[in-house]
């Protein structure tokens, strides 16, 4: 009984920092959205952790606590995967904005160098324009 | 110019360069004097030049933010631009840029006006669970904003100054965010909002963004989301 209402709420704090937080805006729809769903298995089962006796029973183990402690693993195990793919993306995009900006850069100080040049030598702007 | 007020068109588009030409050339026509703004949003075609070549200034980004980037860069243009009024267009030609003016006349009074389908005009319909979906959205919706709105996933929007200055500081790139959350935003903080009939053409090329198998989904996220916009402050 003790045990139930360790895991149970538990359960609930995690719910309502989830909600909080995505009130917030602190976190994305997609993320809020994943651990919420999470939560809705969580709960019913820290409540009532014999629920899953019957399917581990079925699949050959021991006991529905151990499944769920299986299929908990399981599942940081993927979302770690997806982070480390979302990181990925990211890396890939702040490398395609450094260049965006290193392009611009270069154009800005060509055209810069180009403006001096004319300010200095109005009359030989087009040789500068072309091979400065 | 449009009595008297900068006009800015604001139109995101992906991979659109089949329409995009047309679609700028025809709000030229129609609309001498507003600027248009193409935001191309990474596309893999010549969306970019075909835009450019036909009058459009074209702010491209260097990879795919979502409709919602999309229009946040081009609001913050209107406002930094120091723009009266900003009309979002599709680049796909579904929006008849004749109704614009209808649009931008209610923006004395209003702060943010739509065109709406089903509102009477035009023929379009949908069916199933998209159907539902989007008459969910339109009662929460209206009834927050206090109006009738029959079509709130519209991509064809006009706002004044008043919601530029929010859009520009605020514009989320979530899913359905660019218009359900923008809604439930904008009528929370007091924004007036009206919607003004419109007839849908058929997109002049390219394919539609939804299939019947994606509209349970649909309803699902759009419940979703609502929820979440409700709930968030
Ligand atoms: N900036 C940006 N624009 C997009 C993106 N996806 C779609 N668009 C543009 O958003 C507008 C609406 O997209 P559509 O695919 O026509 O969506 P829809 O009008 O709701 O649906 P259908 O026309 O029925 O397929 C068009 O101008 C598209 O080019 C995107 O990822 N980024
Ligand atoms: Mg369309």
């Amino acid at each position: 009984m003790k045990l139930t209402l360790v895991t149970g709420l538990t359960g609930l704090v995690l719910l309502a920092t989830i909600v909080e937080l995505l009130r917030r805006r602190q976190l994305r729809e997609k993320y809020g959205m994943l651990w919420l769903g999470l939560l809705f298995v969580v709960i019913p089962l820290s409540l009532f952790p014999r629920l899953l006796d019957g399917v581990a029973d079925l699949l050959g183990v021991a006991s529905g606590v151990s499944l769920v402690l299986f299929l908990g693993i399981v599942f940081l195990l993927l979302v770690c995967i997806h982070l480390s793919w979302e990181v990925s993306a990211l890396e890939e995009e702040t490398r395609t904005l450094a260049e965006e900006f290193a392009l611009l850069r270069a154009e800005v100080e060509a055209d810069r160098m180009e403006r001096a040049e004319w300010a200095r030598h109005p009359d030989r702007t087009e040789m500068v324009s072309r091979d400065g | 110019m449009v009595n008297g007020k900068r006009l800015l068109i604001i139109i995101p588009a992906l991979n659109e360069a089949a329409s995009i030409g047309d679609v700028v050339g025809e709000i030229r026509g129609e609309l001498p004097g507003v600027d248009v703004l193409v935001v191309d949003d990474g596309s893999t075609d010549h969306t970019a030049a075909v835009a450019a070549a036909a009058g459009a200034r074209v702010a491209r980004l260097p990879y795919n933010l979502g409709v919602g980037g999309a229009m946040r860069l081009g609001y913050r243009y209107a406002h930094d631009h120091d723009y009266d009024l900003a009309v979002q267009v599709d680049a796909d030609g579904q929006h008849d840029p004749r109704y614009v003016p209808k649009l931008v006349d209610l923006l004395d009074d209003y702060d943010l006006v739509i065109g709406a389908r089903f509102a009477g005009e035009g023929e379009y319909t949908v069916r199933g669970p998209r159907r539902w979906a989007m008459g969910m959205l339109s009662v929460v919706l209206s009834g927050l904003a206090g109006a009738t709105l029959t079509d709130t996933t519209s991509g064809f929007r006009a706002a004044n100054r008043r919601m530029i200055d929010m859009f520009a500081r605020w514009y989320p790139v979530e899913y359905l965010g660019d218009t359900v959350e923008t809604l439930v935003h904008a009528a929370r903080r007091g924004y007036r909002i009206q919607q003004v009939p419109v007839a849908m053409r058929r997109r002049m090329a390219g394919t539609p963004s939804h299939s019947p198998a994606k509209a349970m989904i649909y309803l699902g996220r759009a419940l979703a989301v609502l929820t979440l916009a409700l709930i968030r402050r």
